[in-house]
């Protein structure tokens, strides 16, 4: 089932939750809303869910204007931040409850949920009340409830957001397989860029009431279509330059950016990610690299993979991050004071527009 | 906390408190009873039953306290979900108003009662034409009790309704509850020791009601004298040992509140566990089940 947003605007008092928001989200997909809270991401899924009625706008289904349908007939799957699992009935009435209120017989009800029960791996279980449960267990009780009706849309509003790191992991690993195998239209609301991207086929990044940038998680990642997007997907250099004539200059070193081909010089900001950077020993390269910088070490993180250096360029207060591949780092001497050079191998200028708001 | 200094105070912080309540509340309990069955139980009995009005009197508030109550309930109900549910204009002012009851001296409510629909009041003619009898009557004990008790379960259920938040209901008709089914199967379980808390509360109110039945009733032996009222009447009438056996009758429906209170307080109590605990980011437990999928 596909769902087509069209101009949706809500507002809370003077608070604009959602201003002109239109999206498609195609048959059989996963796709996260990614964004800060208050960025309205909670407030479209309830829109869809028909927990909330736009202002304005619409919502359809498979082309079918459903803007008005009460919630109850919506056929939506929803799963609640916090579970909103029913406190004082067992797992399996939890479960039986959207088949129970629409008179099921008792014969289908209890197959039904014996067989949601097994999907969710929770069989044997049914008789608990909820309070008995880990979290990641009430998380696929609240799962298996939503999808006890069969419903054509599945809507998980921050579906791990209570559970600790590690359960978290394998309930995202594990949603992931069941999307594949159900196929079920899937959208969640997320705060968390790892999540949306490891989860996902196709991620929307929100941020005040508006969508900033819409594709899959690459396209979002490599191409991130405004600042807002660039600064949220995280740990980002930032450093107020100039463009003139196809280059943007950082830190005084060129970089080519032909969108800006004019001669009349331009404020602009460049950004780049901590592995856009490389990192050469000054003392290795006797003679510094063409266009690099001279800097000096601040701080050495070896955590894992990656060794995080903190530099800051000679001359200069601010602080880059550079990301070191932990093989090509093994051999060196990093530590603070060390003088080292950075040369920069991407970047992405962001020219101040009128909507330029940060 | 008990430090050595602060010991001789706590226990003479406890010696005044357990004080105050034995003169206040143990010693008169007491004494009613004692005073009541004084004369033996067979006298007790007698004094509670053999007065036509007396009988009367017991039978009026076991009418009056539950349909009081009744609508009590209801109106709680309705006027909580409205509150915790729902944002609007004017919301803390109605709240206010909720309190009226707490705040006004229940004479002045049957006294309010009385100037809109006794003979000469507000409604007074339309219900003369009617030829429907308010105020001396029956209806009016059922109004008064209700106004002075209004507050009781409505202000039981705001906090706990807030408490538990509007998830589980919109749960409820994401899965394709209607408005009914939502009360029956979801709001109604997770209120139903606060309602519960509630009903006793009012109930015990509504028996012991006086000021404001007083005004309304016109206190006709026989006809609309409650318990309290025909507690007070026969002791202006010097006879005390019925007076004190029906006394001891409102003490030991006191008594009863007490312990039902005492019980449902215990419920409230786990339940708001439950729902910390609910709430609580309990991921710690590692899900052994999803290793082996």
């Amino acid at each position: 089932m596909s769902i087509h947003i069209r101009n949706v605007t809500k507002h809370f008092g003077t608070f604009a939750a959602l201003d002109d928001v239109s999206l498609d989200v195609a048959d059989g997909s996963l796709l996260a809303l990614l964004g800060p809270s208050g960025s309205g991401k909670t407030t479209l899924l309830r829109i869809i869910a028909g927990l909330e009625h736009p202002d304005s706008g619409s919502i359809e289904e498979d082309g079918a204007d459903i803007t008005d349908l009460h919630a109850r007939s919506r056929e939506v799957g929803f799963v609640f931040q916090h579970y909103a699992l029913f406190r004082h009935m067992s797992v399996f009435e939890n479960v039986a409850f959207g088949l129970r209120v629409r008179k099921t017989p008792d014969a289908q009800v209890r197959s039904r949920v014996e067989e949601l029960l097994r999907l969710v791996r929770l069989e044997g279980l049914g008789g608990r009340k909820p309070s008995q449960l880990s979290g990641g267990q009430r998380q696929r009780v609240a799962l298996a409830r939503a999808l006890a009706i069969r419903p054509k849309i599945l809507l998980l509003d921050e579906p791990f957001g209570a559970l600790d790191a590690k359960v978290r992991v394998e309930l995202r690993q594990w949603l992931r397989r069941l999307h594949d195998e159900i196929g079920m239209t899937s959208v969640f609301v997320t705060h968390d860029q790892e999540e949306a991207f490891e989860l996902a086929d196709r991620v929307v990044v929100m941020n005040h009431g508006r969508i900033e940038q819409e594709g899959t998680p690459d396209e979002v990642f490599d191409q991130p279509a405004t600042p807002f997007v660039m600064d949220f997907l995280g740990n980002v250099n930032v450093y107020h330059g100039r463009v003139e004539n196809g280059r943007a200059f950082w830190h005084g070193i060129p970089i080519d950016y032909p969108d800006y081909p004019h001669a009349q010089a331009r404020d602009a900001r460049v950004y780049l990610r901590p592995h856009e950077l490389e990192l050469s020993l000054a003392a290795e390269a006797r003679r510094r690299p063409e266009n690099s910088l001279a800097a000096s070490v601040v701080r050495v993180s070896r955590s894992g993979a990656v060794t995080r250096v903190a530099c800051r360029p000679h001359g200069s207060d601010v602080e880059l991050h550079v990301d070191v591949p932990a093989d090509t780092a093994r051999g060196w001497t990093l530590e603070p004071g060390t003088n080292v050079a950075i040369t920069p191998r991407r970047a992405r200028v962001f020219l101040p527009g009128p909507e330029y708001v940060i | 906390m008990s430090t050595d200094a602060s010991r001789p105070i706590a226990a003479l912080l406890i010696a005044a408190a357990v004080a105050i309540v034995g003169v206040l509340i143990v010693v008169p309990l007491v004494a009613v009873f004692a005073e009541a069955l004084a004369p033996g139980v067979a006298a007790w009995w007698r004094a509670l039953t053999d007065d036509p009005d007396t009988r009367h009197a017991i039978w009026l508030s076991l009418t009056v306290a539950p349909v009081a109550v009744a609508i009590n309930t209801v109106f709680g109900v309705a006027a909580a979900w409205l509150v915790a549910r729902f944002r609007f204009p004017g919301r803390s002012l109605l709240i206010s108003f909720f309190d009226v009851p707490f705040s006004v001296s229940p004479v002045v409510a049957g006294l309010a009662l009385v100037l809109i629909f006794g003979r000469q009041g507000l409604l007074g003619p339309t219900l003369a034409w009617l030829d429907w009898k308010v105020i001396f009557s029956w209806p009016g004990l059922v109004l008064a009790t209700t106004f002075v008790t209004l507050p009781l379960v409505v202000r039981e259920l705001i906090p706990v309704m807030e408490a538990i938040g509007p998830d589980e209901e919109m749960a409820a008709v994401s899965l394709g509850a209607n408005g009914w089914q939502v009360f029956w199967r979801v709001t109604l379980p997770n209120i139903r020791w606060a309602l519960l808390h509630g009903i006793v509360l009012a109930n015990a109110r509504a028996m012991g009601e006086f000021g404001a039945v007083y005004v309304v009733s016109g206190h006709i032996a026989g006809a609309t004298d409650t318990m309290p009222l025909r507690v007070e009447k026969l002791f202006q009438e010097y006879r005390q040992p019925a007076s004190m056996a029906v006394a001891s009758v409102l003490a030991g429906l006191a008594l009863v509140t007490l312990v039902a209170k005492f019980v449902i307080e215990h419920r409230l109590a786990t339940e708001a566990r439950d729902l910390e605990r609910a709430r609580s980011a309990d991921g710690t437990t590692h899900d052994a089940t999803l290793e082996a999928a």
